[in-house]
């Protein structure tokens, strides 16, 4: 096991409790001193200048055991659009957000942005709309601010935050930051999709060898272990398809890499939904309450296989190449490699 | 919270230096269609024997190209192997008459042949000029493949064998199988105990070879009816009594491979052929990209589990989770193009799409039993999870 990969099972698993709810400061001390708050980021913006693959090990650990921190919002988002918009990174925690319809004049910005990931917690946002790059620092003035507070199903912040005249840093937008955005917020949630799949299959293949029925483990019955390895399955599918796309974001670069980072969030999501079934089936009526620590990981499965974009839209996007490839070309682009127009298939 | 089972071994990176040798095969798979030596089929593993192909495969050092050079391979890795097998089975080529022998013979050859053995088949294996069956099943053992009852008898010099093996693909062409068998009476409490593999000369006298046709009506599957065949001491694949760790490493080989995801891409791509120039809708357009995420997972997986294989390692689970999804999938697929394509199947086509569906449903349920039940497969993954 590599260094890191201990480094966050023992930072994540030790900070998983049943019943927090909303930003864990204590954590996000424990991940900025630790260098994965800013893991793939350069050192001049503060960062640990990790890869993909680093942040793949980072984060689905921090799926895994359902960690209350903005990484992905904070590092491979605000931090990199900041950084590359030659805007100096705010201290602290970050989110990001795409957002159109903004007013900008004069330094200050009116609007509303929806459902931030994190908003009431973080120190700032960076917003990608039109052709800027915005900081709302939050922690220098918070003049003009309302925030309006939501959650998704995992009652992780989901926050609109409303800019009425708030004075901001704004930047020109860098080149290719709009394709790049989008995958890299679904990179990012495919990875923690991935780890969450992963802790929810551990709970369910757990509780059936402690749940003893008909006199014995529920886990000796055929019917359950048929399950179990149906949703192992969905957890390996998960896993390879986001850390193939991690690997290839750090070889190709992330907009070469938008099949493999398409395909990624469409299979974790996918695999989501299947995980989560099964292993509220294994944990039988205990599983769907509140006592009970499964839906930590069931509820990020839900909530996040629809942000970022659900798995119907990037499949849609993949079919959408699918039939620009043509009978002769699909086999190319399945397999990432260039296709010779005289080749058929 | 205790430390989990590796469900995925890690991504593997296709060596650079294969996309020549990707462009290579492509080309020549191009020029044998417009030459109209082949139409694409789908299931090709199966359905395509074409002694032809093999032995051009073989001139082009497309075959036993992890057997080492001094038997007559080309000592290359798993991965160029792997990126060579993936353009044929993607291409629906007929690959049917040497993939047996390519795929595990070698391997097990290697693993626990004798000098003698690799000498007399490797290099014909190499050059697609000696093919193989696989002689595992029979009528009364399937998944529970302990329970073979093909019994081997010492007699001077060998081995008698008497017994019945099926679903033998190709047996009525090709020139051996690795028959498993019992060469000593069943131990109650070691069921695994007392099976040997002996390499059987399918042209040797008291060898009787019968067709049983598929539901196309096609024939490829047989049963092999052996009657006191006498094979010779230097024809037992590895030590006697250790035919259950041998079959079972051999099975390893077969798990994982693409021909575990791919059985019904050439449909697939029949089917983008019907849509061009058409409007697509958006839900079409998701459910063929469900397709497009589904293969690419699919095969990184396989890949990866090769990079696995390849670097000594025994990634059993991961090997039997590609299996279980790939050929689920492949079901799928006939699924997905049957809505989105408004076209019947028609066995009576001579080609194309309607052809290749009506190819694809009738040998879609083979899948999902051949190499291992799924059902099975996935009794090796709750066992690799501590459920059993």
């Amino acid at each position: 096991m590599s260094e890191l990969r201990e480094l966050a099972d023992s930072v994540f698993g030790d900070s998983r409790e049943s019943a927090g709810y909303g930003f864990d400061a204590g954590l996000w001390a424990i991940c900025a001193e630790t260098g994965l708050a800013r893991l793939t980021l350069p050192e001049a913006a503060g960062g640990s200048e990790g890869s993909f693959a680093d942040a793949a090990t980072v984060l689905t650990a921090a799926g895994r055991f359902a960690a209350r921190v903005p990484l992905v919002e904070t590092d491979l988002l605000a931090g990199w659009l900041l950084h590359a918009a030659g805007i100096g990174l705010p201290a602290g925690p970050l989110s990001a957000v795409a957002a159109a319809d903004l007013e900008i004049a004069g330094g200050r910005v009116t609007g509303r942005l929806r459902r931030v990931a994190w908003g009431r917690a973080v120190a700032g946002v960076a917003v990608l709309t039109g052709e800027n790059v915005v900081l709302v620092d939050t922690a220098v003035d918070t003049a003009g601010l309302e925030i309006v507070e939501g959650t998704n199903v995992a009652e992780e912040p989901r926050d609109d935050l409303v800019l009425t005249g708030v004075a901001v840093r704004v930047a020109p937008l860098p080149e290719d930051a709009a394709a790049e955005f989008p995958l890299r917020a679904a990179l990012g949630r495919s990875l923690l999709l991935a780890g969450a799949s992963r802790g929810a299959l551990e709970m369910a293949v757990r509780y059936a060898t402690e749940r003893v029925q008909f006199g014995r483990p529920i886990a000796k019955l055929q019917a359950i272990q048929q399950t179990l390895a149906l949703a192992a399955a969905e957890v390996a599918a998960a896993e390879a398809s986001s850390a193939t796309a991690a690997r290839q974001a750090d070889r190709r670069g992330v907009v070469a890499a938008a099949p493999a980072i398409a395909a990624a969030k469409a299979r974790t999501g996918e695999a989501a939904g299947q995980v989560a079934r099964i292993a509220h089936q294994v944990h039988g009526a205990i599983g769907f309450t509140r006592e009970h620590d499964l839906r930590l990981t069931t509820t990020r499965l839900w909530a996040w296989r629809d942000e970022d974009g659900a798995d119907a839209r990037w499949n849609e996007q993949l079919g959408e190449r699918a039939l620009q490839a043509g009978q002769g070309g699909l086999w190319a682009l399945l397999t990432g490699t260039p296709h010779d127009a005289t080749t058929r298939h | 919270m205790a430390k989990l089972f590796e469900l995925a071994p890690p991504p593997v990176d296709l060596p650079e230096q294969v996309a020549g040798l990707r462009a290579e095969v492509r080309a020549f798979l191009a020029e044998e269609q417009e030459a109209g030596l082949w139409r694409p089929r789908v299931d090709s593993w199966l359905s395509g024997w074409d002694e032809r192909f093999s032995k051009e495969l073989g001139r082009r050092g497309w075959l036993g190209m992890t057997i080492p050079t001094e038997f007559g391979g080309r000592g290359r890795g798993a991965l160029d192997r792997y990126v060579v097998t993936e353009e044929l089975l993607a291409a629906g080529a007929p690959v049917a008459a040497h993939w047996i022998a390519d795929r595990q013979i070698g391997p097990s050859l290697l693993r626990f042949g004798t000098v003698e053995q690799r000498e007399r088949f490797l290099p014909g294996i190499a050059a697609g000029e000696i093919y193989f069956g696989i002689g595992m099943s029979e009528p009364d053992s399937g998944s529970d493949l302990a329970s073979v009852r093909s019994r081997a008898v010492r007699v001077d010099g060998g081995w008698e064998l008497t017994g019945t093996k099926v679903w033998t693909s190709g047996a009525h062409h090709a020139h051996a199988f690795f028959a498993l068998v019992r060469t000593s009476p069943a131990d109650g409490a070691d069921r695994h105990a007392g099976l040997s593999q002996l390499i059987v000369d399918l042209r040797a006298p008291g060898v009787t070879i019968r067709p049983i046709p598929l539901l196309t009506g096609a024939h490829h599957f047989n049963e092999v009816v052996f009657d006191e065949v006498f094979v010779p001491d230097t024809m037992v694949l590895g030590e006697i009594g250790q035919g259950w760790h041998q079959v079972t490493s051999e099975l390893a080989f077969e798990r994982s491979g693409p021909e575990r995801y791919l059985s019904t891409f050439p449909l697939l791509a029949a089917a983008v052929g019907e849509l061009a120039g058409r409007p697509v809708d958006a839900g079409r357009r998701r459910d063929l990209g469900g397709l497009v995420s589904r293969y690419w997972t699919l095969r990184q997986m396989s890949l990866a589990v090769a990079g696995a294989l390849d670097a000594g390692q025994t990634p059993d689970i991961a090997a039997a989770v590609v299996k279980d999804l790939g050929t689920r999938f492949e079901n799928e697929v006939i699924d997905v193009v049957r809505s989105l394509v408004p076209v019947p199947p028609d066995p009576g086509a001579e080609g194309g799409y309607a052809r290749l569906l009506a190819d694809a449903v009738r040998h879609a349920p083979g899948f999902t039993l051949r190499g291992g039940t799924n059902e099975i497969l996935r009794g090796i993954v709750a066992r690799g999870l501590g459920l059993r």
